[in-house]
């Protein structure tokens, strides 16, 4: 990869040991996706934000880097562990969690990021015009804004978009280009299929995909579908973009998601009857969400532990129009900062399965957090979860 | 088509896996222990050999389990990929841990327990 003088310089170390350890890891990831040079980038999301994912060394690693690092485009950041507004309602959660969580916390803001705390930041912003150059390390929001934000971004790592906020700079190669060509093409075969079919059909693409897929056989799937797809496909593979086709490509490989696909991805990850309790948002839910949510509970409520987790933005427009009401009258716990993915808000030592619609949220219930899980859509949730 | 992502000079024990590694589902980020059944190299640990697989999938954070496993001492001595992902690139990156991309047919060419070394700075890099 060809770097300007200036890059050079920093790479080299002169301008102090932040940049030099930004730019090293700038130089892998171009040198890694065969990029030919730097390009300017509008806007960073970062990962690795939870202390239960990026523990002590993560902790003390993003202290000492505040120091001096301060972000130099728009930089958001992924949710945390807990909401530190309810933590006094989860006993179970020590003071050395809260304390590192803190910790890192304070070192995001530091560094002059804007304290969203979210999975979804599509769902907090307006995007940028299309095309803009973004590094967006969330797995699940880089392929939303790839897919149907129109944006431009390769499936960052969390120190990738780091680097990237720093300098404000990202490697130009893959999905950065116009390169033309011809992804696979995933038949979808199931009729009338709901989120937790298209969190399915993410998962496997995300299998079988390398950087982009095309999908046939859908027909215009609400936001929570398209999410859940993102979801899905973030969690299982390197694949950071989709497209939804009428007409397939004569030269594309096709592969059918038909009932066997389905259900070997269903028996991967569902592996309880029922849960000891329910979480909602992976990804977090929007406001369209919150507010179908609220209709659906309508004089309903639930008959175990329901955490629902969205983005504090989110929370703060769905409480001025009233749709948390009717939620939290259902028993519905509202969280923000946090969600499903390895959050310490779930005990352990008192919850043996979960009950969620979340394909993402499934994997990491299962192999992270180390609960089983049961799967199943938000219609039937609300059916056999609610009285 | 042999690449070199992070430099470095090491010997040490090939573990091989067919799977394609999501770090932070399936790597335990103190011990190095591989904690998803769907793995073929299902609890065993990656620290001290040298870790031969596809590439990285899954979750950005999975950089910062390779950045932890090496705080811990339970890091892999070297990284080698069939294809490069920017979590693995990055993570090795940061925590300076040699690693390098080859041929399908060097990789398939290399055996599960075997000892090789890797250098970056000769032709061959693995010999």
């Amino acid at each position: 990869m060809e770097l300007t003088k200036e890059e050079q310089e920093a790479l080299n170390g002169e301008m102090g040991e932040t940049l030099q350890t930004a730019y090293r890891i700038l130089l892998a990831t171009g040198e890694a996706t065969n990029a030919e040079k730097l390009i300017p980038i509008k806007w960073a999301h970062l990962s690795g934000v939870n202390y239960n994912t990026i523990g002590d060394s993560g902790e003390e690693f993003l202290r000492e880097l505040s120091n001096d690092a301060r972000v130099k485009v728009k930089a958001t950041v992924n949710p945390m562990g807990i909401d530190f507004d309810h933590i006094s309602e989860f006993e179970h959660i020590d003071d050395e969690f809260i304390k590192k969580q803190a910790s890192i916390r304070d070192s995001y803001t530091r560094m002059g990021v804007e304290p969203t705390f979210s999975c979804t930041p599509y769902d907090i912003f307006d995007l940028p015009e299309k095309d803009t150059q973004v590094a967006f390390a969330e797995s699940n929001a880089a392929i939303f804004a790839n897919s149907l934000g129109g944006l431009k971004t390769n499936k960052e790592s969390a120190f990738s978009a780091l680097s990237s906020a720093i300098t404000g700079k990202s490697p130009y190669s893959d999905l950065r280009k116009d390169e033309i060509t011809i992804p696979m093409t995933i038949r979808m075969k199931m009729d009338n299929p709901n989120e937790l079919d298209f969190g399915m059909l993410g998962f496997f693409a995300g299998k079988v995909g390398d950087t982009s897929v095309n999908i046939s056989g859908v027909s215009q799937p609400n936001r929570r579908s398209c999410k859940a797809l993102c979801g899905g496909m973030g969690t299982s593979g390197t694949c950071a973009k989709f497209q939804f086709i009428d007409t397939e490509d004569d030269k594309s490989e096709k592969i059918d998601f038909g009932k066997e696909e389905m259900n070997e991805v269903y028996d991967e990850l569902n592996t309880a009857e029922k849960g000891d309790l329910i979480t909602l948002g992976s990804p977090q839910l929007g406001l369209e969400e919150i507010s179908d949510l609220s209709k659906r509970l309508t004089g309903k409520s639930f008959q175990k532990r329901c955490m629902i987790f969205c983005s504090r933005a989110v929370q703060e427009q769905a409480r001025n129009l009233n749709y948390t009401n009717e939620i939290e009258r259902a028993g519905g716990e509202i969280l923000s900062d946090c969600c499903t993915c390895l959050t310490p808000l779930i005990d352990t030592n008192e919850t043996d399965a979960v009950t969620t619609n979340s394909i993402k949220g499934a994997y990491y219930l299962k192999n992270s957090t180390g609960v089983d899980v049961n799967l199943k859509p938000l219609s039937k949730i609300i059916e056999d979860e609610t009285k | 088509m042999n690449k070199v992502i992070v430099n470095g000079k090491v010997e040490g024990t090939v573990l091989k896996t067919e799977n394609p590694i999501n770090f932070l589902g399936a790597v335990d980020k103190k011990t190095g222990m591989i904690h998803d059944k769907k793995y073929d190299i299902f609890e065993k640990s990656i620290k001290d050999i040298v870790l031969v697989f596809p590439h990285g999938i899954g979750s950005s954070v999975g950089a910062y389990t390779i950045y932890s496993l090496k705080s811990h001492q339970s890091a892999p001595l070297a990284m080698i990929c069939q294809k490069a992902d920017l979590t693995v690139a990055s993570g090795c990156a940061l925590a300076n841990i040699p690693m390098i991309i080859i041929s399908p047919e060097k990789f398939n060419s290399i055996q599960n327990g075997a000892k090789i070394e890797i250098d970056t700075n000769s032709t061959n890099l693995i010999n």
